[in-house]
């Protein structure tokens, strides 16, 4: 009876006022959406109806122009792709390209590879840990994640001259060999930064609000994060084992001991917290990594133009910061790839938004949105 | 000794010198207050300023960087030069703005929060007006800002901004509540709504409020961040949802009124927090040597209970709205009515019925 009443008066009320969705468009310019995403927000006042991410603001169109250029061209391009993480792009495309010739990278060079995948991974969750803390209000951490993450930069730009895009893994092995003083440096580094995961972890992990923002929020069940894509970091929080590094060990990932960081909330919580435990992880298999390290070239013997089989194709993957990396190459025979295709962890992270956030208030999409890790040129390419 | 006391008596002896030189004793009555409300004016004005500057430092020690150190010493002068920048700048305002809240909101939201200072105690004697229901004015000022922010999210003719007006009414209205029972035990105790009057009965009991009144304490200062819209409760104008919030749409000189009517609400509230638990201008026992005048003692701990709420602001991530109203309705406003509960009783069985 009541809720024919309620009904009749709201058609009443309707008919007499007009109502209308309250629709807010967040972004491409928007505090929250790291970058150019757009967000179409359908609201009923504080909660979310429907969230449409807009797509495409900063397509640049790299896998078409990879088709026109070499692959050593290409990789420069990888570098793009994803600039948080340029080194896992680099990674992926290399490996990729190497798989389909044939071509084995020598021991220091792989040794090297991972080092440096491994200190990007640092440098990209560092800096997610402070966008994500940022998103829910914790203005803090961003400074201190940028910290760390400058001394990683510094090590990149002692090696290979640049502090964002730095094309230094290439085809066959890696641009240029360490200096002497990087092992000193990269140690004193490490020694440095394993004491400050906890300091952040002291200060948001288990801060009451950061719990009530966190705990419970954007919750990922493992067959909906199987059946969408989702990958990496995010999907791990779901308790699914889908890393990369240990199901198809590449470079030599099988010969050093890591454990994969699992949780099993599927919340955003459990997101933030298999990424900080990544990074201790990550933190060992650096310094196995340099314990391993030995003198020897740097590069494998190359023709001197690189060219694909005709009608070879390959599908190549790595565990990047953000997930499954993956490189899908065609050869024609010439020295130019006859198609790319990365398959970007954030592009397919992203997809699961509209679902986790329906029904939620507003503030919880910028939670959930940070808690995904996702990059807006890993999604448009 | 010098004591705020004896400057007010030194000046208003002077202005009356003045006044009878003037011919105009006649007028001292409503020419005082006038000059003693541009003392204060042009005094939290400074005030908020170097709060400005002090935010931005403290908030550079615990980000581990230095803060602004350019401008004059120590940076000092930094907030100056922002002030020449935004009174400089141009007034962008939108074309379909509703004009007159527009207009209003930021000058209410300045003057509402300012005009609460007009009964804060600095020292004995030292008040622009001593009301005898100070503290129920200073509840019924501030609580005007509401009007002004929900006018402004309202005008703007901006999503954000209604939004960050619809929150902050329904923040404000919630943290209200709260921040009234947390004083009523003690205007219970003193039987005086006088600040004034309550550092009094604190001088003469020999101790400080927050000490029986700890809960209190901690639920005015809660309340009293998120009436001022700080974090942890900054959700009207939460930056990474809602870009400014009310403030959206503002630039120029009313933006700087919204921006320091936000500091000097963070004033006012600790102010009357230091007068209710802290014991205004009375100095610290154990440091009592150091013959300060008591309103050197009332910044003192102005000074503190601000550094506390900035350091709040700089540690805590943000509360989602519904969790905020749920803080607010189901934590702090049954502790503060328990808390009503117990001190009555504890009162009556200490004292008897006539307590005062």
């Amino acid at each position: 009876m009541t809720d024919l009443l309620l009904s009749q008066v709201k058609s009443v009320g309707e008919s007499l006022i007009g109502t209308d969705e309250y629709v807010v468009n967040m972004g491409p310019q928007h505090p929250a959406t790291h970058g150019v995403l757009r967000l179409v927000v359908k609201l009923d006042g504080e909660t979310v109806k429907e969230t449409i991410p807009v797509l495409g603001y900063l397509h640049r169109s790299i896998e078409k122009i990879s088709e026109n250029r070499t692959f050593p061209q290409c990789i420069t391009y990888t570098d793009r792709v994803d600039y948080v993480s340029a080194m896992s792009v680099n990674l992926a495309f290399a490996l990729a390209t190497e798989r389909l010739m044939g071509i084995e990278a020598p021991a220091r060079a792989q040794w090297l590879r991972m080092i440096f995948v491994e200190l990007q991974r640092l440098a990209s969750h560092l800096l997610w840990m402070g966008a994500f803390a940022g998103d829910i209000g914790a203005l803090t951490p961003f400074l201190y994640g940028l910290r760390e993450r400058e001394r990683i930069l510094d090590l990149f730009e002692m090696t290979c001259g640049q502090r964002l895009t730095y094309n230094y893994i290439r085809i066959g092995g890696v641009m240029i060999d360490v200096l002497p003083e990087f092992m000193p440096k990269c140690r004193a580094f490490l020694d440095y930064f394993e004491p400050k995961i906890d300091e952040y972890e002291g200060l948001l992990t288990y801060n009451p609000i950061f719990l009530q923002r966190t705990k419970g929020v954007g919750v990922i069940s493992p067959e909906v994060g199987i059946n969408s894509g989702i990958c990496g970091p995010s999907l791990r929080g779901s308790g699914v084992s889908c890393d990369v590094r240990k199901q198809q060990p590449y470079l030599y990932y099988d010969q050093v001991k890591f454990n994969e960081c699992i949780e099993s909330a599927g919340d955003c919580w459990s997101r933030y917290k298999v990424r900080m435990n990544e990074m201790r992880e990550s933190v060992s298999i650096i310094r196995q990594c340099m314990d391993r390290l030995e003198p020897g070239p740097i590069e494998a013997k190359m023709p001197p133009v690189i060219k694909a089989p005709v009608g070879s194709e390959i599908y190549s993957r790595i565990e990047s910061s953000r997930g499954e990396m993956g490189v899908h190459l065609v050869g024609d025979g010439t020295a130019k790839p006859w198609k790319v295709k990365y398959r970007c962890a954030s592009f397919s992270n992203l997809y699961l938004l509209d679902e986790l956030t329906r029904g939620w208030k507003v503030a919880d999409i910028m939670a959930v949105l940070g808690s995904l890790d996702m990059i807006v040129p890993e999604v448009d390419r | 000794m010098l004591t705020g006391e004896n400057i007010v008596q030194l000046v208003s002896g002077l202005l009356h010198w003045a006044y009878a030189q003037a011919g105009i004793s006649s007028w001292a009555g409503i020419i005082d207050p006038i000059i003693a409300a541009v003392v204060m004016f042009g005094f939290i004005s400074v005030f908020v300023m170097f709060l400005v500057w002090m935010e931005r430092k403290v908030s550079a020690h615990m980000q581990s960087r230095i803060g602004p150190n350019r401008v004059g010493p120590f940076g000092l002068l930094q907030t100056v030069a922002d002030a020449i920048k935004l009174t400089t700048k141009e007034d962008v305002k939108p074309v379909n703005r509703d004009k007159i809240p527009y207009f209003l909101a930021p000058i209410v939201a300045f003057v509402a929060t300012f005009m609460g200072m007009v009964v804060i105690p600095f020292d004995k004697g030292m008040v622009v007006q001593d009301l005898n229901v100070g503290i129920l004015y200073i509840i019924a000022i501030t609580g005007f800002t509401v009007i002004a922010i929900l006018a402004a999210g309202w005008s703007s003719n901006n999503k954000y901004a209604l939004l960050g007006g619809f929150r902050s009414a329904a923040q404000i209205i919630s943290y209200e509540v709260p921040l009234v029972l947390s004083v009523v035990p003690i205007i219970m105790i003193t039987g005086t709504l006088s600040l004034s009057g309550i550092v009094e009965y604190q001088k003469t009991a020999g101790y400080w409020f927050i000490f029986p009144q700890i809960f209190a304490f901690l639920i005015f200062i809660t309340s009293a961040t998120a009436e001022a819209n700080r974090a942890p409760f900054d959700i009207p104008e939460a930056e990474s949802e809602l870009i400014g919030g009310f403030h959206t749409e503002y630039s120029g000189v009313k933006f700087a009124m919204f921006f320091l009517g936000e500091y000097i609400a963070v004033v006012v509230s600790s102010a009357v927090a230091v007068t209710l638990f802290l014991g205004g201008w009375l100095p610290v026992a154990f440091l009592g040597f150091l013959h300060l005048p008591g309103f050197v003692w009332f910044l003192a701990k102005l000074l503190l209970i601000i550094y506390l709420i900035m350091a709040f602001r700089w540690t805590f991530p943000r509360l989602r709205v519904d969790q905020l109203m749920d803080f607010g309705w189901k934590v702090l406003i049954p502790i503060s009515i328990l808390n009503i509960l117990i001190t009555a009783i504890v009162w009556l069985c200490l004292y008897g019925k006539g307590a005062q």
